[in-house]
């Protein structure tokens, strides 16, 4: 591993210690009752249009993005880019749906997917799923997040040889933990913004530097390997690396906004006309993502995968330190400070995010649903903020015990999971015609399905479908979430038949999805 | 959806949204896109096309946007 780089180490601090105040300070933002979970995890209902653009973003476009996105694309060229028509078809499905679900929401004071659909539904075992699967994808999702900030810190010439090595991960966790359960959502929405403003200037710094550098896009392009510059052309009789482009970036798309932390950050918006303006707006993100897709191609005629001195970095972290690498390659030290500084706090908001989310899950639909019915709202705030310590320290102890490879593992599975709530939440939210039951056993065998294909396919998320003849390699996600809503669609009618007497009550009325 | 009333064009439904299905269009079948040229600048058509469907993408939904708003106002 390289030399320790000082003055790189000591602009990132600096950054650090700026946004732990800031998280801190946070508590007094907008300031409302922290005994209240709805103001602790959702920080009051109470963010406008800039502050949801700057929390959405912080959300979901994470430190792990920012790595593994380009990395891929250094290893494995053009298939990477499923992630601009990915971010292309977010929006839309932000903007049909979510403002349905805020306004609900808003009225009923439910805090997390699976509130709503214990009240649409009446029927808590389906809460109970849709509960389940959020923390399952949630968890490796947080662990994965400390991957992006193990990275730059090992770039930083940080050692890690033994235990010892993962101690700045540790106090970086520390910081994160104790912000969160003072300041709770209204820390990462503050740091947020410092940190979506530092990745800005580091995306367009790096795009408009290293082409200088490299001699310009032309010459870049004619350096990349032909097989990694545009898909393989699909073999006979096969949708070939088509099929898995289009079908990833659909099935991504389908599943980002059912994550709970997703939701959370949807939820903490003022108004639904907020998200409507924010899915117009978000797009600038997008072109962000492109821009670092082709960031992980810079690194390719850069040239640093053969540099003596990130030998070492590539050997611990594989492709994941390609962009790493380029900053130090490009950049002068105190640049690649600022840069690290926006690659790790871009970890530390979506986990805090996430964290909550996963707060707000359990505290809800499984302490209040199961344990205890009528909890104060003081004890119910308190349980929300011990969770939220409990569930980063179980991504901290997973991280630094566990090969992260295993965390990558579940990461894909949690996508391939969580589609699996898409025809209760979100057409729950348009309409109210499913039988509760086949919505579940619908959740069930897509699950079952989905993680059998997974582990069939050597744990990828693609699986080779075959039918009449044909083979369609494709996103498992989407192919399951396609099969649970067949077997909701043919349920339902069978189970409305079979029961006796009236359907579950609908807590929500049609006109609690708009604006009142 | 019941339409008519003023509500339901807050998050009933609009015939805006059928703008949505041209970005969806351009993206979905990669073999229309999967080239290297035309070049703009250097960069492979693969590339600079689908940055510009984010530009057409994020103009669709601002018009989007912009006309439901329209259209509650005057409703």
């Amino acid at each position: 591993m390289q030399e320790l780089n000082w003055t790189a180490l000591i602009v990132f601090v600096v950054l650090f210690a700026f946004i732990t105040w800031l998280g801190f300070a946070a508590a007094r933002w907008r300031r409302g009752d922290l005994d209240m979970l709805h103001e602790w995890g959702l920080g009051g209902r109470r963010f406008g249009t800039v502050i949801t653009w700057f929390l959405v973003g912080g959300d979901l476009y994470t430190a792990y993005t920012f790595i593994a996105v380009p990395a891929l694309a250094f290893g494995a060229g053009a298939i990477a880019f499923f992630a601009v028509p990915y971010t292309i078809l977010i929006y839309p499905i932000l903007f049909l749906v979510f403002p349905r679900l805020w306004y609900v929401c808003h009225k009923h004071n439910y805090i997390t997917p699976a509130d709503f659909v214990r009240g649409r539904f009446g029927n808590r075992w389906l809460a109970l799923a849709i509960t389940i699967t959020g923390l399952i994808a949630t968890l490796p999702y947080i662990a994965l997040q400390l991957v992006g900030l193990q990275v730059v810190i090992g770039a930083l010439g940080v050692t890690s040889s033994g235990y010892t090595g993962d101690v700045p991960l540790i106090i970086a966790f520390i910081i994160l933990a104790a912000f969160t359960y003072s300041s709770g959502l209204r820390a990462p929405a503050s740091i947020a913004v410092v940190k979506d403003t530092l990745i800005y200037i580091t995306a367009f710094a790096a795009v408009i530097v290293a082409p200088i550098q490299l001699g310009g896009f032309g010459k870049i392009f004619s350096a990349i390997p032909a097989q990694k510059l545009l898909l393989a052309a699909p073999p006979a009789n096969s949708t070939g690396s088509y099929g898995v482009y289009v079908t990833l970036a659909i099935g991504s798309a389908l599943a980002l906004f059912l994550y709970p932390h997703s939701i959370t950050g949807i939820l903490s918006a003022s108004s639904g006309h907020a998200i409507r303006r924010n899915a117009a707006m978000l797009p600038g993100y997008s072109f962000m993502l492109g821009l670092l897709a082709l960031v992980g191609f810079f690194a390719i005629p850069a040239g640093v995968g053969a540099l003596p001195e990130f030998a070492g970095g590539f050997k611990q972290f594989g492709n994941n330190f390609a962009v790493p690498a380029l900053i130090l390659h490009i950049f002068p030290a105190w640049f690649v400070g600022v840069a690290f500084a926006a690659i790790g706090i871009g970890a530390l908001v979506p986990a805090a995010i996430m964290s909550i989310g996963a707060a707000n899950l359990y505290t809800r639909n499984i302490h209040r649903e199961f344990i205890n019915k009528n909890p104060t709202d003081k004890q119910e705030a308190q349980i929300a903020k011990w969770v939220s310590l409990i569930v980063k320290f179980g991504a901290l102890i997973f991280i630094v015990f566990v090969p992260s490879q295993y965390a990558i593992y579940l990461q894909l599975l949690g996508g391939i999971l969580i589609i699996q709530t898409l025809p209760s939440v979100m057409l729950g939210v348009y309409t109210r015609w499913f039988n509760d039951w086949a919505l579940l056993v619908g959740w069930a065998i897509g699950t079952a399905f989905g993680c059998w294909m997974f582990i069939a396919a050597n744990l990828t998320p693609n699986y080779p479908l075959h039918f009449a003849g044909y083979t369609f390699p494709g996103y498992t996600a989407l192919y399951t979430v396609v099969l649970n809503l067949l077997i909701a669609v043919v349920l339902t009618p069978v189970f409305n038949a079979l029961r006796s007497g009236a359907a579950r009550p609908d807590a929500t009325v049609a006109a609690d999805y708009y604006r009142p | 959806m019941n339409g008519g009333n003023r509500r339901d064009r807050d998050t009933g439904w609009s015939w805006w949204y059928l703008l949505f299905i041209i970005q969806l269009v351009a993206v979905v079948w990669p073999a229309f896109y999967n080239k290297l040229e035309p070049t703009f600048i250097g960069i492979p058509f693969f590339y600079w096309y689908q940055l510009l469907c984010v530009i057409v993408g994020a103009v669709l939904t601002a018009i989007v946007y912009f006309a439901i708003a329209h259209e509650r106002q005057s409703g």
